[in-house]
């Protein structure tokens, strides 16, 4: 690891403060992905920005029919909250099988996000709850974050404060586990919410997708028959050693069907 | 006088493990917690290649960097030997094995991803890491040979220039004519290709080494992760560095598993060694987790071709089995040795196959070195036998337990010659496999598989029955096969004034439990308790000798090396106690730490008796040496031969291929047992293993040479979730040539569980017509085979 700055800001305004006084500077969350990234000297900044000390950014809380979570809250934290367990059980059980007990004590959901690690399991929390991401400069919609492989729509210096989860009618995640890594080879979320049946997959492509005939399928006839016979493209499916696009597609099929008798 | 309190602690009971307290405390003492006055750090630099030559290193810059001490390549080392092969295979022709040398540093060219390049010795290990960024090597990448059946091919790549070609050796045992006319003639033969799988050994420590030269004695120390340092300081001193072995103290202190992969001599201990003068202080070296993946000595690798022929009755006629066997870039310590020596020998099983021939071509590859890796040989001919019993069960009709027990070894046969050249000195296969079928309730499992198929999974159950060899042995033979060492073990007791015992062993545990398992020994034969007895191991310059541990024979030469010292003991300690009281040595009896005289009621005590030893106001000093304190030699006459029979059961869910495994037994005949509770938790570890070899472990090369599974996000190493729960069951034939009639315990796990899991999926996918699949068993793969037949 190369030596670099280290700022711990008390609040969001400070936090930006001291990004933009830096010459390659990023915000540290829980630490999770970029330390490691750093320890391996594939990235080099020249300044650490901690937001842990940033109390805005902590915390769940309800606001009517919405869950907002802040940004810095960790997955520990979202995974035992009494009003997300009430409100969203698929969101604390999804957040309590992030990783291992290390990883959900220091990893947040909004570090998990601005990563948009295509393997991540809150990128379909947040499009398959059609969740609303704020920044300190905007409200941006679930559909519009996650553009691509470890890339979203936030600017340089834009950071996520929270995560508005609008509370559905019922949904559920499933996901099935990279063996060695234990990152989601495919997870599926889906929720039926009064705007309708969303069907969120991460894990199978370059970033999270909603798979539309499933939602269409669903729509019609909320059961796990009903994507009996349907099937996913998988020509845009990632391949590894773990997994095929053809076996990705298969458990995209399988999780979504898993996911909805869970529901 | 009042019977004594029984210990508790002798052969035969489960004793808590001694050592735990430290190491659950974090009181361990490993390499890495050594900190030397004015210790400096190297990190190496490491080939991002398979295949390149080297135009040459610029070291300028990573001298001139902070910090930095020393940058050193193979010019420093031009004084120096390669690192040694400690065992010499001769080909079928007769000829030896093709030997290249095997540099400390890449000299000119590099063969492997990992292949060391160069050393950077600095201050810190972040100064030393970021100069180790700075060291300038100019390569030219040539196409590398990664596929062993390419680099036999005609015209390969040679991954030595100065090799005739890439095959190390071409190995043949047994009787090819006999084995060709019964398969030639036989009313069945079964035939499997198969490729037991390349693991990485992921010791949870990884590899360290410090070097340590004091310039006012000329002496070397060098602390290592080694499961043998005085065969360090054999191959190190008296091959690499020509250091004589009173110049050169080799230390093993506690050491975080082995599983076969800290038995070599690895470049990194010379280094150090080399290093440590060079800049006048000590040198440490600690591998990461990355460079652990390509700098290890890999296990397994074979790519085989069986051949099982059969009568109408299902009697085995003849086995023929060739194999490419991968010995990587470089001939680790005892490679040559795995697929030959402790695997076509093993080719019997435990069946009377009359039969037998086998071929094994040593390839050289460009990837990271293989060697032995817990079972060394014995899992591939296990795996190899028991998948082609199983595939000829199938393709007969027979029922896999009915065709098992027909060509079994009989118990009243022993001792067994097989045509493989090995005695056989005890066993009855019958009755581990008896034990096993009544634990894991044999006539329930069609119920158990309705009752799957109810909720959607299928149920599979396969069996395997094991055979391996333990302690290779005798040292004459071990030589006249190609061996460069003797493979007996060392022992010295020595009995302190006040009687606490302190046993000095050649043995190393690196997690197995020798201070425990060994001072069992000792309280058993002296009749002392536990807490009297300190088990030294792991220091050339404490222990006089040894050859370490490995090949599950710690307790069967190990413990007979022990056990013959304590006689020793006894014998001097009755004629010490017949002066005391005035009697016979003859007629002197030793019995719970009493000596005696029978028919009377004399007694003196071993405390007694020691102190005497050491103050011999009224002793034999006539006809006798004070003191008390004996050493043995132990030479095995023989391998010993544990043997079981391991069943699985799994689910596997129709939607996603994911395999359950549901049940799991072992039953084993490990002869006599010292700590049943130490033996369960070997077999729960060799089973781990054999289960991340089934089912997760693979290590994986691209075409370029590149090791795509270099880190946990990609090698599947198996996590407690992923376990079944183990229940084990034992039956007792004791050895019939070792003083305590034992067998070996460590290693068995991981030899009889990959082909039982693997018969347990095959068995399960019955309605699938598949024949095999290659380890390991991945969800993915058996998802593809339901899913290319439902379609």
């Amino acid at each position: 690891m190369e030596a670099f700055n280290y700022r711990k800001a008390g609040s969001v305004d400070e936090a930006l403060v001291a990004l933009n006084g830096a010459d390659d500077g990023k915000f540290l969350a829980g630490g999770m992905t970029l330390l490691p990234t750093m320890k391996q000297m594939l990235a080099t900044p020249d300044t650490l920005v901690d937001l842990a000390g940033a109390s805005e950014l902590v915390g769940v809380s309800r606001d009517g029919d919405t869950i907002v979570v802040g940004a810095m809250t960790t997955h520990a934290a979202v995974a035992s909250n009494s009003d997300v367990q009430a409100a969203i059980p698929a969101l604390a059980a999804l957040a309590s099988g992030i990783g291992d007990p290390m990883v959900r004590n220091r990893g947040t959901i909004g570090g998990s996000i601005a990563n948009a690690d295509p393997a991540a399991d809150y990128p379909a929390a947040v499009v398959g709850l059609n969740a609303t991401v704020n920044t300190n400069k905007r409200s941006i919609a679930a559909d519009d974050f996650f553009l691509d492989v470890f890339e979203t729509a936030l600017e340089e210096d834009e950071l996520v404060v929270s995560v508005s989860f609008p509370i559905p009618l019922k949904a559920a995640y499933r996901k099935f586990p990279n063996p060695a890594s234990r990152y989601a080879v495919v997870g599926v979320m889906v929720a039926q919410s009064a705007e309708g049946i969303r069907v969120a997959v991460t894990g199978a492509a370059a970033s999270v997708f909603r798979a539309d005939s499933f939602e269409q399928a669903l729509s019609a006839d909320f059961s796990a028959a009903a994507l009996e016979g349907l099937s996913v493209d998988s020509d845009n499916l990632n391949e590894d050693i773990h997994a095929s696009a053809a076996y990705r597609a298969n458990l995209v099929g399988v999780m979504t069907k898993r996911a909805v008798a869970a529901c | 006088m009042a019977a004594a309190e029984p210990l508790n602690t002798g052969i035969g009971d489960s004793v808590t493990r001694v050592e735990d307290s430290r190491f659950l405390r974090g009181l361990g003492n490993y390499v890495d917690d050594i900190v030397l006055p004015n210790q400096a750090y190297a990190v190496m630099v490491r080939s991002p290649h398979a295949r390149a030559t080297i135009n040459g290193i610029d070291t300028s810059a990573a001298a001139a960097a902070n910090g930095v001490l020393a940058v050193l390549t193979a010019a420093d080392f031009s004084a120096y030997g390669g690192l040694p092969c400690g065992w010499q295979v001769h080909s079928k022709d007769g000829e030896p094995m093709t030997e290249p040398k095997h540099p400390i540093l890449a000299e000119g060219a590099v063969r492997h991803v990992g292949d060391p390049v160069a050393i950077v010795i600095a201050q810190s290990k972040t100064l030393a890491r970021k100069a180790a960024a700075l060291v300038d090597v100019n390569y030219t990448d040539l196409p590398p040979m990664v596929d062993m059946q390419a680099a036999v091919a005609d015209g390969a790549e040679l991954v030595h220039s100065d090799t005739p070609s890439n095959v190390c050796f071409d190995w043949e045992l047994g009787d090819e004519a006999a084995a060709e006319a019964a398969i030639a003639s036989a009313a069945h033969v079964t035939r499997l290709e198969l490729v037991n799988n390349r693991l990485v050994p992921n010791a949870m420590e990884p590899r360290s080494a410090i070097g340590d030269y004091n310039s006012a004695t000329g002496e070397h120390t060098l602390y290592t992760t080694s499961q043998n340092p005085h065969v360090i300081r054999l191959l190190m001193g008296a091959f690499v560095l020509s250091l004589p072995e009173h110049k050169l103290r080799v230390v093993a202190p506690d050491v975080g598993g082995g599983f076969g992969s800290k038995i070599f001599h690895y470049a990194e201990e010379a280094i150090v060694t080399v290093a440590s003068k060079l800049v006048g202080c000590p040198v440490k070296w600690t591998a990461d987790r990355s460079e652990a993946f390509i700098s290890d000595a890999h296990g397994r690798d074979h790519l085989t071709t069986v051949e099982l022929a059969l009568d109408d009755n299902g009697k085995f006629l003849a086995l023929r089995a060739n194999t490419l066997a991968n010995m990587g870039a470089y001939l680790s310590t005892f490679a040559p040795a795995v697929p030959t020596y402790l695997h076509g020998t093993l080719l019997a099983g435990t069946y009377t196959t009359p039969a037998i021939y086998t071929n094994v071509k040593g390839v050289f590859t460009n990837t990271v070195a293989v060697d032995a890796y817990r079972g060394a040989g014995r899992p591939e001919a296990s795996y190899l036998l028991e998948r082609v019993v199983d595939l000829a069960a199938i393709e007969t009709g027979i029922d896999p337990v009915e065709l098992r027990r027909r060509n079994f070894i009989q118990p009243d046969a022993f001792p067994y010659d097989t045509p493989v050249a090995l005695t056989y000195d005890t066993g009855n296969y019958q009755a581990t496999l008896d034990l096993a079928l009544e634990r894991t309730d044999a006539s329930g499992f069609e119920a158990r598989k309705a009752e799957s198929a109810s909720r959607g999974k299928l149920r599979g159950r396969g069996l395997a029955c094991y055979i391996e060899a333990c302690g290779i042995a005798p040292s004459n033979i071990a030589g006249a096969l190609g061996a460069r060492a003797g493979l007996y073990e060392a022992a010295t007791v020595r009995v302190n004034p006040t009687g606490s015992v302190t046993v000095l062993t050649g043995s190393h545990s690196h997690g197995q439990g020798h201070e425990t398992t060994f001072a069992q020994v000792v309280s058993d034969t002296l009749g002392i308790p536990l807490d009297n007895v300190d088990i030294v191991h792991g220091d050339t310059g404490k222990v006089p000798f040894g050859m370490g541990t490995y090949g599950s024979r710690s307790i069967a030469v190990g413990g007979a090396a022990l056990a013959n010292a304590l006689d020793k003991i006894v014998l001097k300690g009755r004629q010490i106690a017949a002066h005391l009281m005035e009697a016979s040595a003859d007629d002197v009896v030793f019995k719970d730490g009493q000596f005696s005289i029978d028919g009377t009621d004399k007694s003196v005590g071993f405390g007694d008796v020691a102190l005497t030893a050491y103050v011999p106001h009224n002793f034999p000093l006539e006809t006798l040496e004070p003191g008390l304190e004996e050493t043995a030699f132990y030479d095995p006459k023989n391998f010993t031969f544990p043997a079981g029979a391991y069943i699985c059961e799994v689910e596997i869910d129709k939607e996603t291929g994911v395999i359950d495994i549901v049940d799991f037994h072992a039953s084993d005949d490990f002869g006599n047992i010292i700590n049943p509770m130490i033996v369960e938790g070997q077999v729960h570890g060799g089973v781990a293993q054999g289960v991340g070899q089934a089912l997760m472990e693979g290590a994986v090369y691209d075409s370029n040479g590149q090791l795509v599974t270099g880190s946990y996000m990609d090698y599947c190493m198996p996590r407690a979730d992923d376990l079944p729960n183990v229940t084990v069951s034992n039956h007792v034939t004791a050895c019939t040539h070792n003083p305590l009639g034992v067998k070996g315990c460590g290693e068995a796990g991981a030899i009889g569980s990959p082909p039982a899991v693997v018969n347990a999926v095959i068995n399960a996918l019955g309605d699938f017509g598949v024949k095999h699949i290659d380890m390991p068993v991945t969800a993915h793969k058996v998802w593809s085979i339901m899913n290319a037949k439902n379609a």
